[in-house]
């Protein structure tokens, strides 16, 4: 049995998701037996950690801080093994304009998209090449934040009058957003488990919005009832398993270790799935859906918990 | 932490096994299926989410609804309390009536009668907070589908209020001078054409949450007119009457109409504590006796510690005193956010004048979405209430609340700064995004 220290909450808008992921991680590792240690990160973080003399740190943080590998950094620094991905994997998912990059450059199907810094539009006149920007990716047009996970600050903007409204939405999450074209069909999430034998893929969820709800959002997402989720998804045996090949590429690519989730759209018309992103710390709350597609692999969720720290303890020792 | 580690083996032996706790994901959609109809309505928002940051102690937040108990003199606390120890104990560790003990209601008649209220003693029920009067009133009038009249804006605590009756809730825009009673009847003639009526319209007259304006002398008077004449009910909630930093007071609906059609909500929290968790209604007699079948049903009886306590507390006679004391802490609060947002928000920006309560309410250039700034001034440490909480049908996306109460005359300044730097930060960007 270890002594973990179980990281949550902290200052990023997911604070409250992160609390609720915790909440059930520190539940799966109690049964478990191990000894845990529940750390809030703030500005005590780096005292609190040499505090603990815990054996591993249980990241279960959402959003900056935890998802863009500054905790990862810290953790290394003070020398506890960790779950999850390393800082550099951590910061190629955070940044979805750098993992479109890299998908893009391994061939791996990405929705077209145009980045900009808020400095492109406050200093280089970016709004003039706007309507180009319309015409190449066709309404509607996804408009998001480069960082922030659940949904938060993405808007859809379906005529020209509606993007700049969409881009300050999206620039208040981040100074890099990015316009995207936005492809109509299945909103798919293929999350992975990482075993002593290599990473294994679990079933594709889908997600079902609600048909009041204008999209998969933030809210829908953590409400339970209001999306309804197919796991696994029924879209037939060819583009089940063409989105697992394509998230399997994309979490070898990124470097991911241990486990994390891509999410993907698949082409309604053409039966073609896209990468849109991909989680290094997935959602462990009661509605998310990591702990659905383990659920439906056989894997119950303390034992998904379980293989989690198991696999930062041996990565540890390797 | 572990759970198991508290349990000691018993002489009888070992001890029991105790079931592994199960927690999957196909329980949940298990229970999913069990929940009733009425919790697809209860909202849990995305900002409520955001709203957690705001908790953490480097963030400025005028997004609190909180009086500022740090003013309670705690000398008093514990000689009220050292009394109720040595003179009731049992009587505070007991359950008590469900209308409230009779001291207590003979205070809140003497409240009521600051503010011209004449009522007796066995027409006022306490309640556990003016939040439970809300939820007995729906309870006792509100079937799914039924319509309440509201404000627009409302409190937004009112509204998962309102949602988990399953009610029908139309919201009636304010100006200046409060609810606008000619677009109440044209809403109610449009409800009349389709063979409805409210069952009642909910109104906060004075210093209203979240708008912080007050319902004029006329308004007033017209709205009991209204209600008298089609035979509605109006629920009158007044924490903040009593907070009045300048002008004259006006008469509460309750007093212009004497209790007919009016019920009336009445609150500890904003006049001394919201922790002693005690509220009050006078409404006409069978409708108050079916809230207090209500209250029955949902918790027998507000506490009794806490009515000793504000019983000897009332009993002291400084209540007045203390009044007078937030009066002037929330004044100088109240002109210090005036300044500040005089000085750090941009042209474009507008804001309400309130003569008193807690609130002022602040809108901005329509293309800024508060939920949006909120997310971008929590980078800054600082928060306000987004505009949308207080309505059920999206509007307000716009306008901001922001207390003044709660938060020190130096916070004020420094948030209302933060705030107002990103908004001038959005104004410009906003320019730039829109310049072809």
């Amino acid at each position: 049995m270890s002594r973990v220290a179980v990281l949550k909450g902290g200052r990023s808008l997911e604070r409250q998701v992160s609390l609720k992921s915790a909440a059930r991680v520190v539940g799966a590792l109690e049964r478990r037996g191990h000894d845990v240690v529940e750390i809030d990160v703030g500005s005590d973080l780096v005292e609190r950690l040499r505090e603990a003399e815990a054996d591993v740190a249980f990241i279960a943080m959402h959003g900056r801080d935890g998802e863009d590998g500054t905790v990862q950094e810290l953790l290394e620094l003070v020398g506890i093994p960790y779950t999850g991905s390393d800082p550099f994997a951590c910061i190629r998912c955070w940044d979805k304009v750098l993992t479109k990059h890299a998908l893009v450059e391994a061939g791996i199907p990405t929705p077209p998209f145009y980045a900009f810094n808020e400095t492109a539009f406050r200093g280089l006149g970016a709004a003039q090449a706007l309507p180009e920007i319309e015409e190449r990716l066709e309404f509607p047009i996804v408009v998001k934040p480069a960082s922030q996970g659940s949904a938060l600050g993405i808007k859809f903007a379906r005529t020209a009058a509606e993007v700049p409204k969409a881009l300050l939405t999206a620039f208040s999450y981040d100074s890099k957003i990015l316009l995207e074209r936005h492809v109509a069909g299945h909103d798919l999430s293929v999350s992975i488990l990482d075993s002593p034998d290599g990473p294994v893929v679990l079933p594709v969820v889908e997600a079902i919005a609600h048909p009041d709800d204008d999209f998969y959002d933030f809210v829908a997402r953590y409400e339970v009832g209001r999306t309804h989720f197919a796991c696994p998804a029924e879209i037939g045996f060819n583009s089940a398993s063409g989105a697992q090949a394509l998230a399997l590429r994309a979490y070898e690519l990124l470097g991911c270790q241990g486990f994390a989730r891509v999410d993907l759209m698949l082409d309604a018309t053409t039966g073609e799935s896209f990468v849109l992103e991909v989680n290094a710390i997935p959602g462990l709350t009661t509605t998310s859906l990591l702990p659905q597609a383990a659920e439906a692999a056989g894997i119950d969720f303390d034992s998904l918990i379980s293989r989690v720290l198991e696999l930062a303890l041996a990565r540890a020792a390797a | 932490m572990t759970i198991e580690g508290s349990h000691r083996a018993s002489d009888a032996g070992a001890p029991p096994e105790i079931p592994p706790r199960r927690s999957t994901t196909r329980d949940l959609e298990r229970y999913a299926r069990l929940f009733a109809q009425r919790t697809q309505v209860m909202k849990s928002s995305a900002m409520r989410d955001l709203m957690a940051v705001t908790e953490r102690p480097e963030v400025i937040s005028l997004a609190g609804g909180l009086p500022d108990t740090r003013t309670f003199d705690s000398t008093t606390f514990a000689s009220v309390m050292a009394h109720i120890a040595e003179a009731e104990c049992a009587r505070a560790l007991q359950y008590g009536p469900t209308e409230g003990h009779a001291d207590v209601r003979k205070h809140i008649v003497a409240i009521m009668d600051e503010e011209g209220m004449r009522v007796e003693e066995d027409e006022v029920l306490v309640t556990t907070g003016g939040q439970q009067v809300i939820d007995l009133v729906c309870k006792t009038l509100i079937d799914p589908g039924d319509v309440i009249v509201a404000e627009a804006p409302t409190y937004p605590g009112a509204v998962p209020t309102f949602c988990s009756y399953q009610a029908d809730v139309v919201q009636i825009e304010l100006d200046d001078e409060g609810m606008r009673i000619d677009v109440l009847e044209q809403q109610l003639e449009i409800l009349d054409a389709q063979g409805r009526a409210p069952k009642f319209i909910y109104t906060i007259p004075s210093f209203q949450n979240p708008g912080g304006v007050s319902m004029s002398l006329e308004r007033r008077r017209r709205l009991v007119e209204i209600a008298s004449e089609r035979e509605l009910l109006v629920l009158e909630d007044n924490p903040y009457g009593l907070l009045r930093f300048e002008g004259e007071p006006l008469p509460t609906l309750f007093s212009l109409d004497g209790g007919q059609f009016v019920i009336y909500l009445g609150t500890f929290s904003k006049i001394l504590s919201p922790g002693v968790r005690l509220g009050w209604s006078v409404a006409p007699r069978p409708v108050s006796a079916k809230m207090n079948l209500g209250k029955q049903a949902v918790d027998l009886c507000s506490a009794s510690l806490t009515q000793r306590f504000v019983n000897g507390y009332f009993e002291t006679g400084e209540w007045r005193g203390y009044l007078d004391l937030l009066i002037g802490v929330y004044r100088r609060r109240r002109d210090v956010m005036f300044e500040a947002l005089e000085e750090h928000f941009p042209d474009g920006a507008t804001w309400t004048r309130p003569q008193g309560g807690l609130f002022v309410w602040a809108t901005l250039p329509d293309y800024i979405d508060t939920t949006d700034l909120l997310a971008r001034a929590l980078r800054d440490n600082v928060a306000f209430v987004p505009g949308r909480a207080a309505y059920l049908d999206g509007r307000g996306g716009s306008s901001m609340r922001l207390n003044f109460s709660g938060v020190d005359e130096a916070d004020i300044r420094e948030g209302v700064r933060r705030i107002g730097e990103v908004v001038r930060e959005q104004v410009e960007l906003y320019s730039k995004l829109t310049e072809h």
